[in-house]
This record gives C-alpha cells, sequence and structure tokens, in this order.
C-alpha cells in the first residue's frame, strides 16, 4: 500500500479537450504508487470565466462543493492536473480563510467545511512529494536524446507568495523532472510567458502572436517538442499550431506532448496511457530524431569509453613501471 | 532646595496642544518650587537669559526645564545652569514634546500629562547632588575602518593634523569601490588618476599605519581609550619580504581564478596582486583557487620568489592597539541583483551589473579598456541600461533610492559613445536624479549631445534571442509597451550596506538602521556622529552617497576626531555606578551581568568587595537592578531618585 | 483631448476599488513595469499603468468602460513582476467585477464566450466544452470559429459532444440561483451575521481581496 493517497480533481477539459493529460496522469501516478481517490460527482471548479466576471464568492462557493464532496469521502488533499483549476482552488481557500468570506460562500453552499484543506498541482506532488530519483527509478525507456523545451505557462507558480511551489519566474520542476526521464532539457526563456489563455476562442489574434512567440523560440532552440502542463496552453500550442502557422506565415510541426505523456512513455505504460494519437501534432518525427541522436550518443559515449580505458591501461603500466624502478622505501 | 520650573512654547510644537501657562501654574505648587513661568523657546538666547537670570534673581539651587527631548537640549540647559553658578546636576528635564504634544491632540488631557511629567521631574531633583566630573588622559591615536575614498580621506586629514592614524582595510588593497570605477561624474576624469596619489599619500604618511587584509576582530574600551583588536589575515606572502615583482603571479599556473577586482569579468592567477595601482603592492593567495591548496601538489610561486616571502603555513595575526577615537568607513556593496529572475538571475553572461561594465570600460580591465561583449567578445552595438535594479523596489526589500545610479548610467552611456562611436545606448529610468552641482547639466549632455535615448519606464523581461538580447520595457510617456534588442544589458544595481556591517556595528556599539546602515548622532545636526562617544561614521556606511559627499563625510568626521583629540584630558560623566562598601556582601553578581567588565572584586577588612572603575564605566544601571543589597547605585538615577518620580505619578 | 478636472476625481471609486481588491492603489509609483510585461497589452485600449493612473485619478466611467478589463487575460506578470506589491491583477479584476455589476457591455465577444461558459456550468455542474462553444457561436453570429479545428479533435474523440451532467447539478443550480438573488451579499451576510451575534467575523471582516 502506497502511503501518498490524495483526492484528485480532473477538471472540465479533461473529459474533452485534454483527455490524453488525464489518462496519462493516472497511469503515472499508478505507476508510482500514488493512490488517487476521485472527487465523487464533482463540478466545474469556478475557473476563469466564473472568477472573471461574477464574483469570488461565486467562483469559490463552486470550489467549495468540491472540497465538499471530498470530504463526503473522508478525504482534504486535492491534486488537479489543470494549473486553471489548481489556481481557483487554491485561491478559494486562501480567501475562506477571511471569516466573512467564508461566511458569503457558505450562503451559497449551504455546506459548511468542516475540515482544512490544500491542494497542490499534479506536477508539484510528482516532484516533490515522489521525487526525481524515485521517477528515475521508473524509467524503463529513457528519453535519451529527446530535445525538449519546458514550458510552465503562467498560471502554475502565480502568484509566488500564496502558490509557493518553485520559482515564480524561472521554476525548474519540470526541467528536473524531464531530466530525470533522461531528456535534453533546453533552457526555455519564455518559459512563463502567457500563451493567451482562453482567448483563443473570443479574439482570433491573440493567440497566433503569444503561441507563435513561443513556437519561434522552440524552432529557434531546435527542440522536438514543447513540453506543457496546462490544457489551455497545450490546446493553443498544438490543435491551433495550424491557425498560428496560417496568421504568422510560419510551417512549425512541433509536437506539445502533456509532460505525463513523456512519463508513461518513458516508464512503458502502453499506448493507451501515453495517448500520443490525441496530439494534432504528431511526436512520431521528434521520436524518429531522438532515437537517432540516442545512438549517436551512445557510439560517442563507447569511442570516450574505449580512449579512457587505454589512457588509464598505459598510465597504470607506467606507474607499475616506475614502481618496480623505484628502490624500496623510495618516495619523497 | 529653590527650585525654579521652566515651560517652554517650542513656538506651537507644545503650545499648540498643552496649556503651558496652566502648566506653569500648577508647578508653582509642586514641593520646593520657588519659581514657575512660562517661555516661548527656552533654548534661544532670551530663553536661556531668562533661567540664568531667574537663578540669580530667586536664588535658585535646582532648575526643571519642560520642553523637548534630553537627547538635544539637555547640554544645552546643563551649559546654561552651570553659567549661573549651579552644579550642571541640579538640572532636570521633562519632555513634554515628543512624549506628549506630538502624540496627542486632547489639549486638556495633554496638559495633565505634562504636569505630572513636571512633577515628577520636580521630586527627582529634590534628591539630586551635585556631581563632579573627573578627568583622564586620551590616547590621540585614530583608527579608520575602512580603505575606500571616505576612509582616505579620514585618514589623511587626521594624519596632516598630526594624529597617529591606524587604517584597517578587509582587501588586500586599499581603494574600495573608487579604485573600480573608469572615470567619475559630471568631469569624466579619470577616477584611478584622483585616488591613485590619495592612496600612496596613505603608504607613506609618516603617521599612517595601515593593515591591509585584515579586519577589526573586537573593540572594548570608552571614548580617549578604546582598545582595537585586529586580525591580520593570512595571505601566505609574507609581506615585509615581498617586493611585489609579479614574478609569483606570472608562473602560477591556476590562471583561470575568479578575478575579484575586476568583478568575475576576466580572470586571474591565484597568487594575486589586485591591479597595478594596488596599496600595498603585495600579492596574496587566494586558497580556494590555488592548485597546493586544493590538490596538495604546486609550489611554483614559492620557488620562483625571489625573496622567498611565500609562506604558504603562514597563520592570521592578533594585533593590539589602543586609539582614542574610531572612524567607521566600511563603505557598500551591491545588492545580489540575481533574485531578479525575469533578468536572467545571472544566467545570461551578457547581462552585467555597472560595477562590471566599469571594468570593461578602464583600461587596466580585463579587456584593456575595449568594450567587448562577455559571451563572444564582440563589441556591442546597442546597449541597454536599466535603472534601479534593487533600488526603490519593495518587493526585494529595497525600498530606497541608491543615489548615485543615475549619474553614473548617464557616465556609462557617455564613455560607451566614446568608446564605440557606432553605438547606441537605451537608458531605461523611472525619475531622474540629479541633484548636484553640475549633475543634472551632466544628464542632458548625455541625451543631447551623445544621443543616447532615455525612456521613462521600468523593464519588465529580459531574455536570449539568437545572439542578442531582447529587453521588453514600457514607455510610460508614450504609453506603450516597448522591445528593444540589445547585445549588452548593464544593470544599475543598488548598493546595500557592505557585507557584515551589522557584525561591525555591534562590536562598535553603534546602531544601525534595518538595512544595516550605521545610524547617525542627529540626521541633520550630528551625520558623522554616532550614539557612541568617540566613533565616528564617513562614507557610505551611514547611507549611500557618491564620491564628493563620502570625501566630505571623510573630511568631517576626521574634524570630529581631531576635534576630540585635541584636548589632552578627557572628562569622565558622572553619573556612574557607586559602591556602598558598608552594604555590599561581594556577591559578585553585579561582576557577572556588567556588560562593560567596570566592575572588580576588592577586599575591605577581609571581606569580599566590589569596586566600579570609574572611566570604564557606561552608566547603564543594569549593576544597580541586578543588586540583591541595594548596595550598588548609578548616581543621578539613585534608586530613591526613580521611587520618587513613582510616588510623584501614583498618588492616588 | 479633454481636460482632466482632478478636483472631480470620484473617491467613493477609489475608495471601492481598494476594498474590492485589497490593494492600496496609492503605492503606484506609474513605474510602467506592468505595462512592461503585459502580454495581452497589444489588445489593450490603455496599457494597464495608465489605467493605474485613470483609478488614481478617480476616473470611473473611463476604466469601467475600457477595453482593457475584459482583454486582461489574468496570467498575473503585472503582479509578480510590480516593485511595490501590488496585485494589479486583482486591480484589473475588481474593475471587471464592478463594469459587470454597473451592467456594462464590456468587449461583446468576449463577454459572450464568458457568458456561455457560466451558462454551461449553470445548467450542467460542469463546463461543456461544445456546448458552450455552438452557444457562443449562435449569439456572436461567428459560426465559422474553430470549425478548422472539429476534424481535429473529432476523430480522437477530443469533443464531448453531449454534456455530462453530474448528479449535484441542481445543487450547483441553487448556487448559482443564490447568488443571483443576493444570498452573498456583504451587506446582507453582515447583518445576518449580526443577527447571528457572530460579531466576531463581522470584526474580523477585511475587505474582500486578500486578506
Amino acid at each position: 500500500m502506497s502511503s501518498q493517497h490524495f483526492g484528485y480533481f480532473p477538471g472540465c477539459s479533461g473529459l474533452g479537450t485534454s483527455l490524453e493529460y488525464e489518462r496519462s496522469t493516472r497511469a503515472v501516478c499508478g505507476a508510482l504508487g500514488v493512490a488517487l481517490t476521485e472527487v465523487p460527482d464533482w463540478n466545474c471548479c469556478g475557473s476563469s470565466p466564473v472568477a472573471h466576471t461574477a464574483d469570488h464568492a461565486l467562483s469559490s462557493a463552486l470550489a467549495s462543493r468540491i472540497f465538499a464532496q471530498a470530504e463526503s469521502v473522508g478525504i482534504a488533499d486535492i491534486i488537479t492536473p489543470c494549473p486553471s483549476c489548481l489556481k481557483n482552488l487554491h485561491n478559494a481557500l486562501r480567501r475562506m480563510e477571511d471569516p466573512l468570506f467564508r461566511a458569503r460562500v457558505e450562503a451559497l453552499t449551504q455546506r459548511p467545511l468542516r475540515r482544512a484543506h490544500t491542494t497542490k498541482s499534479v506536477l508539484q506532488v510528482l516532484v516533490e512529494d515522489v521525487g526525481c530519483s524515485r521517477i528515475r527509478d521508473a524509467v524503463r525507456r529513457p528519453l535519451k536524446g529527446l530535445r525538449v523545451a519546458p514550458y510552465y505557462g503562467c498560471l502554475l507558480t502565480r502568484p509566488g507568495d500564496s502558490m509557493k511551489f518553485d520559482n515564480p519566474e524561472n521554476p525548474v520542476s519540470l526541467d528536473r523532472l524531464l531530466e530525470s526521464l533522461g531528456a535534453e532539457v533546453l533552457p526555455f526563456p519564455l518559459k512563463v510567458e502567457c500563451c493567451g489563455a482562453a482567448f483563443g476562442v473570443p479574439a482570433r489574434d491573440v493567440v497566433p502572436r503569444l503561441s507563435g512567440k513561443l513556437l519561434d523560440l522552440a524552432a529557434e532552440l531546435d527542440a522536438d517538442a514543447v513540453v506543457v502542463a496546462c490544457p489551455l496552453c497545450q490546446m493553443n500550442l498544438d490543435l491551433r499550431q495550424d491557425q498560428i502557422n496560417a496568421a504568422n506565415g510560419t510551417r512549425h510541426s512541433i509536437p506539445v506532448p502533456y509532460f505525463t505523456q513523456l512519463m508513461a512513455y518513458a516508464f512503458g505504460l502502453g499506448d493507451e496511457a501515453e495517448g500520443f494519437a490525441k496530439l494534432a501534432v504528431s511526436m512520431a518525427p521528434a521520436f524518429a530524431r531522438m532515437e537517432g541522436r540516442a545512438a549517436a550518443i551512445e557510439r560517442q559515449e563507447r569511442e570516450a569509453a574505449a580512449r579512457e580505458a587505454k589512457k588509464a591501461g598505459s598510465a597504470a603500466e607506467k606507474k607499475s613501471a616506475k614502481a618496480a624502478s623505484a628502490p624500496a622505501g623510495g618516495g619523497l | 532646595m529653590r527650585i525654579g520650573v521652566f515651560i517652554c512654547h517650542c513656538g506651537s510644537n507644545i503650545a499648540g496642544t498643552v496649556d503651558c501657562a496652566s502648566v506653569a501654574e500648577q508647578a508653582a505648587a509642586f514641593p520646593d518650587v520657588v519659581f514657575s513661568t512660562d517661555t516661548l523657546y527656552a533654548c534661544s538666547e532670551p530663553g536661556q537669559d531668562a533661567i540664568i537670570e531667574a537663578i540669580k534673581e530667586h536664588r535658585l539651587t535646582g532648575v526643571v526645564v519642560a520642553s523637548c527631548t534630553p537627547r538635544m537640549h539637555e547640554p544645552t540647559f546643563r551649559r546654561a545652569v552651570e553659567r549661573a553658578g549651579l552644579n550642571r546636576y541640579l538640572f532636570e528635564m521633562a519632555n513634554i514634546r515628543e512624549h506628549v504634544s506630538w502624540i496627542g491632540k486632547d489639549m486638556q488631557a495633554n496638559t495633565n500629562k505634562s504636569a505630572e511629567l513636571v512633577r515628577m521631574a520636580v521630586a527627582k531633583l529634590r534628591l539630586n547632588t551635585e556631581l563632579k566630573p573627573k578627568f583622564f588622559p586620551v590616547t590621540k591615536r585614530v583608527l579608520v575602518i575602512g580603505g575606500g575614498v571616505a576612509g582616505i580621506q579620514a585618514a589623511l586629514d587626521a594624519a596632516d593634523a598630526g594624529l597617529e592614524v591606524v587604517m584597517v582595510e578587509r582587501e588586500p588593497s586599499i581603494g574600495g569601490k573608487m579604485a573600480k570605477l573608469d572615470k567619475t561624474f559630471p568631469t569624466v576624469d579619470c577616477s584611478s588618476c584622483i585616488l591613485g596619489p590619495r592612496m600612496v599619500d596613505v603608504a607613506q604618511h609618516p603617521n599612517i599605519t595601515l593593515h591591509a587584509a585584515s579586519e577589526v576582530e573586537a573593540v572594548s574600551g570608552y571614548v580617549g581609550n578604546f582598545e582595537v583588536t585586529i586580525r591580520k589575515k593570512s595571505t601566505c606572502v609574507d609581506w615585509s619580504k615581498c617586493t611585489g615583482c609579479g614574478l609569483c603571479t606570472e608562473k602560477c599556473p591556476a590562471k583561470k581564478s575568479y578575478d575579484r577586482f575586476n568583478e568575475g569579468m576576466g580572470h586571474t592567477s591565484a597568487i594575486v596582486i589586485p591591479f597595478p595601482q594596488a596599496i600595498p603592492k603585495k600579492a596574496g593567495i587566494e586558497k580556494e583557487h590555488c592548485r597546493l591548496f586544493r590538490t596538495g601538489k604546486c609550489g611554483v610561486c614559492a620557488k620562483i620568489c625571489p625573496t622567498g616571502a611565500v609562506d604558504y603555513a603562514m597563520r592570521d595575526q592578533i594585533v593590539s592597539v589602543k586609539v582614542g577615537g574610531i572612524v567607521a568607513a566600511t563603505g557598500y556593496d551591491l545588492m545580489d541583483w540575481t533574485v531578479y529572475e525575469e533578468y536572467g538571475g545571472g544566467r545570461y553572461p551578457d547581462v552585467i551589473t555597472s560595477l562590471q561594465y566599469e571594468r570593461l570600460l578602464s583600461a587596466s580591465g580585463p579587456t584593456g579598456g575595449h568594450v567587448k561583449r562577455p559571451s563572444d567578445g564582440r563589441e556591442p552595438q546597442s546597449v541597454v541600461f536599466i535603472q534601479c535594479v534593487g533600488s526603490r523596489d519593495c518587493s526585494v526589500d529595497r525600498p530606497y533610492c541608491s543615489g548615485f545610479c543615475c549619474m553614473y548610467t548617464a557616465k556609462q552611456a557617455i564613455l560607451t559613445k566614446d568608446h564605440l562611436p557606432d553605438s547606441q545606448s537605451y537608458v531605461f529610468y523611472m525619475d531622474i536624479r540629479s541633484p548636484g552641482k553640475g549633475y543634472d547639466e551632466f544628464t542632458r549632455r548625455v541625451q543631447e549631445e551623445y544621443r543616447a535615448r532615455y525612456i521613462r519606464g521600468r523593464v519588465s523581461l529580459v531574455y536570449p534571442k539568437g545572439d542578442k538580447l531582447m529587453v521588453r520595457g514600457a514607455d510610460t510617456l508614450m504609453g506603450t509597451q516597448v522591445e528593444v534588442e540589445a547585445d549588452l544589458v548593464v544593470l544599475a544595481v543598488g548598493g546595500e550596506a557592505a557585507r557584515g556591517a551589522p557584525h561591525l556595528a555591534e562590536k562598535l556599539r553603534i546602531s544601525y538602521d534595518a538595512y544595516g546602515f550605521f545610524m547617525e548622532g542627529h540626521p541633520k545636526l550630528k551625520p558623522v556622529e554616532t550614539n557612541t562617544a568617540g566613533v565616528f561614521l564617513a562614507g557610505s556606511c551611514q547611507g549611500l552617497k557618491d564620491i564628493p559627499s563620502s570625501v566630505a563625510q571623510g573630511s568631517a568626521a576626521a574634524a570630529k576626531v581631531i576635534g576630540l583629540l585635541s584636548r589632552d584630558m578627557l572628562e569622565s560623566d558622572p553619573q556612574i555606578a557607586q559602591v556602598n562598601a558598608g552594604r555590599c556582601i561581594g556577591c559578585g553578581k553585579c561582576i557577572s551581568v556588567c556588560p562593560f567588565k567596570a566592575i572588580q572584586e576588592t577586599e575591605a577588612r577581609g571581606l569580599p568587595k566590589v569596586e566600579v572603575i570609574e572611566t570604564v564605566c557606561q552608566g547603564c544601571g543594569v549593576c544597580n537592578a541586578t543588586c540583591p543589597q541595594g548596595a550598588i547605585q548609578l548616581s543621578h538615577f539613585t534608586d530613591n531618585q526613580i521611587l520618587a518620580e513613582v510616588e510623584a505619578l501614583c498618588r492616588f | 483631448m479633454e481636460t482632466i478636472g482632478l478636483h472631480e476625481a470620484d473617491e467613493d471609486f477609489i475608495r471601492e476599488v481598494e476594498e474590492r481588491s485589497g490593494q492600496a492603489l496609492s503605492r503606484c509609483y506609474q513605474c510602467g513595469n506592468c505595462t512592461a510585461g503585459c502580454p495581452m497589452s497589444f489588445t489593450y485600449d490603455y496599457p494597464v499603468s495608465r489605467l493605474m493612473r485613470f483609478i488614481q485619478a478617480g476616473r470611473k466611467d473611463l476604466v469601467l468602460s475600457a477595453r482593457t478589463i475584459w482583454m486582461c487575460a489574468s496570467c498575473e506578470t503585472c503582479s509578480e513582476r510590480c516593485p511595490n506589491k501590488i496585485d494589479v491583477a486583482g486591480v484589473v479584476e475588481a474593475c471587471r467585477h464592478m463594469a459587470c455589476r454597473a451592467g456594462k457591455d464590456g468587449v461583446y465577444a468576449v463577454k459572450t464566450f464568458w457568458d456561455a461558459f457560466v451558462l454551461s456550468v449553470n445548467q450542467h455542474g460542469r463546463a461543456h466544452e461544445a456546448g458552450l462553444l455552438a452557444m457562443y457561436m449562435f449569439r456572436t453570429g461567428r459560426f465559422w470559429t474553430d470549425v478548422d479545428l472539429a476534424p481535429k479533435m473529432l476523430p480522437k474523440g477530443k469533443i464531448a459532444i453531449l454534456p455530462h451532467r453530474i448528479q449535484g447539478r441542481r445543487e450547483v443550480a441553487e448556487i448559482f440561483r443564490r447568488f443571483r438573488e443576493g444570498a452573498a451579499d456583504e451587506e446582507a451576510v453582515r447583518s445576518r451575521l449580526a443577527a447571528e451575534r457572530r460579531d466576531d467575523v463581522v470584526a474580523a471582516y477585511s475587505g474582500e481581496g486578500c486578506p
């Protein structure tokens, strides 16, 4: 039995546009012994649009019902793969520390919370609770030779003061995680820049401009893939990549997998868990390049090892010859 | 006792919220009070004259003035009563300004509280006795801590006035930050050309003893007679033998060592003479880079040294010195700008600090004065300067303005154009702060003549794009976001108190502010004094300042020390502890609590007793509060005097 | 350009923004860092630092009618980098809430999209992506919106045609109903608490923003 057990909130997009994130998350957590109990009959977290337009009390009330549902099966700590959901759950808990605000929320839900709750991202749990060494141990197929650009998006670590996860300007947790899978992690200076968020629908010029910049940089760095942790980022960069290309006159074809998909691949959890077929831009060419590079790296390593051995051998020979010629009790 | 009471209006400062006439009227009825009046400004000449008149006319034997804090004017009034023939300790002050009028608006309550405070002062005064100071000889030698331009100025002025000066510098050479600068604003004259000769003067002055690569270990004693311990750190080179020939630095194989003097802009050897004009010009080994210390194999410098000065087994040396006064001139350091992850947090080689840029501009720097990018050695065409990095920024806990960045950035933009005529400089600023002689004209010149583009706004992000850096900022005057491609980004990193400043302050028993800057005695009237007698401040250790201000303060601190040590004898403060030998049981508790080691054991008729070393006692009163017998009493603050005040207050 | 009467500043508006956001607007010294880092700036009528200035100047109508408050993506770059630690995104959000309450139209497409999202949650308990997109297209008449994406998503099963209706959808709808009826209004809750003698809660009130 695992000591790591969390309530799990998949988020609405997990049932549709980010199906592959949802599935790979479950598979990876299972493989690492992180037990997930889905919050029963969960509702929308009250994410961005509700929080944007209505009122914090309403969005927090929706979040509060999720915590109440978790309580009904004895769970206090909830993790979610979606940074947008995370932010709203997190903000709701933070705001409800204020008694009057809490009373306003309870006036809407009519279900006061009985327990102290916490919420974290799946990424945070994997990096902090599970740890990169356990992840490294679970790797069956290292991503050796895969050049990846880690893209965190803007929501995951902000606001830094209250999220208390990683560095808000230069997060490295995803970098470390991908390194432990064996991938070559590129320095990606725009790792927390906004991709255009939900403006893909109502304002068509936003995503080509913001996400376009990210794809341009990834291409400039010769990345095989941009690795993401957010359904909104993934949708903008992957699904809308053709729209971006059309608007900007670019010809990018950069796959945008979730980090959990790459973990599932490295752990060898099978096609269903990996879910690469769900991506709009295929991962296949990236993997092909990876294998080519891996072969080259191995060749170099073999040659280097051989040189090293030869050098060590001759040095040892010299040494023994010297020792033999030196008078007994010699030295300095 | 015949007591006179004077209630000061302090213009409207006190009279605005205290009925001074009423307080004076109430005070007239207090015990022993024979004269009571209110006065517009007690501290003014007519105010003081009136006190003296009253003493004579009413034959007063004690005076109470109710006015401001005693910190400023107690000495003033003590002198006044002394002029009228009274002992200066037959005077008491009630603070009805800081403690009453400035903090409350209720006239009635304020008037009542003022009367209570005067009642307390009168009660205490009735038990006051005449106290006479003693005199003790002073040591006519001054310690200057820090060999930057402020310390150098203080040392030279004091030495020229005939005082012996001991200078302690943490680094292997004096010169401080100014020695690292290429040019100085607003004249654009060569920094080392004007500083260099003064550094040589320090080395050659017969009255100055220099301890470089040294730190103050401990300070004891008191004004006029401080006892200072100095740790001379091992440099592994016997400086009495080293001639500064530099052979060792040429032959040292560890050529890739971090170059501290050049702010890491170049590399140097592990045995190093910091820079050509170094004072003293002596070599020293940086152990963390030395092959012998790292791997146990090398020893080249010892072999090559013509005078046999290298000594790997050299240890730190401790030196003790007696001084009469101390000048702290420990300067500043740059704040750790790498907290700005949005500017790369130190990951991008072509994002550098202004001080690093000085080294690139300097002819004695690692590039010989050719401006080259650290990453690829190319000459930059587009140079972006970002102001207020670590200044005026609450998010990194540096809310203050560093004061000199606007000016040195303007200078650096001018120098950039001088070095690279085809280059273009961009300066992102929030406000241009240039209130000095010729300063604002200078910041106009950089824009008008040298065509630097000044953009009013902060920079939010710097990131590499190809071999360039994208700088994304705002132009708030246009009201837009702006971007500029840069080859080199220079951050005007703000200053902070020098590393370890609070630690030194504690040794010197002076106060420091929340940011580690040393506190002056009074922000306007005692800018170089501290609240510890005999300890003075010069330069940026008191608050960031530019070269002219640092030099001015160096001279000011020297003047203060010269004044102090011009006397052969100093008066001791008679407000010190005294032992009633009859009551003392010799338990020694006072000895263990005394922070100044001013109490020692003695014997009287075969019984153990204690006695106070009068010149060492600072009058803190800890012994008084500790003594189980009430045998040790602080003069002027005896138990009886304090209790009289309490009783005056708690009459009901 | 018009001359702005500085004495006409709407002090109540300034106070309300401060209360709702929990931010002290006088801390802003107009360095422009928020504008410098804002990824959405190119879609605004006023860059965010000017919006902050307008709020400081009490220009209520101008602020609540600004396109800026609708186009903000809430990425919080401004808040993260503000040298005065102002939650600028929170201030913009407070203005948007006030604009909604004041019945401002906002940027039509954005508001319609968000309204469709909220309605979807109201009806089903969860957001139904296909459904809310359809509603958005219907309301805005933008029938071509993202039709190019359908062939990429449908065969992969990434679009759920039918909404996932949760069992507790009536409970969720109740939350919305109570909200519309003002159950969470500050004054209502405060007076109810007072009636219940929950003075501790009323006294501890520290504004809607960050406590």
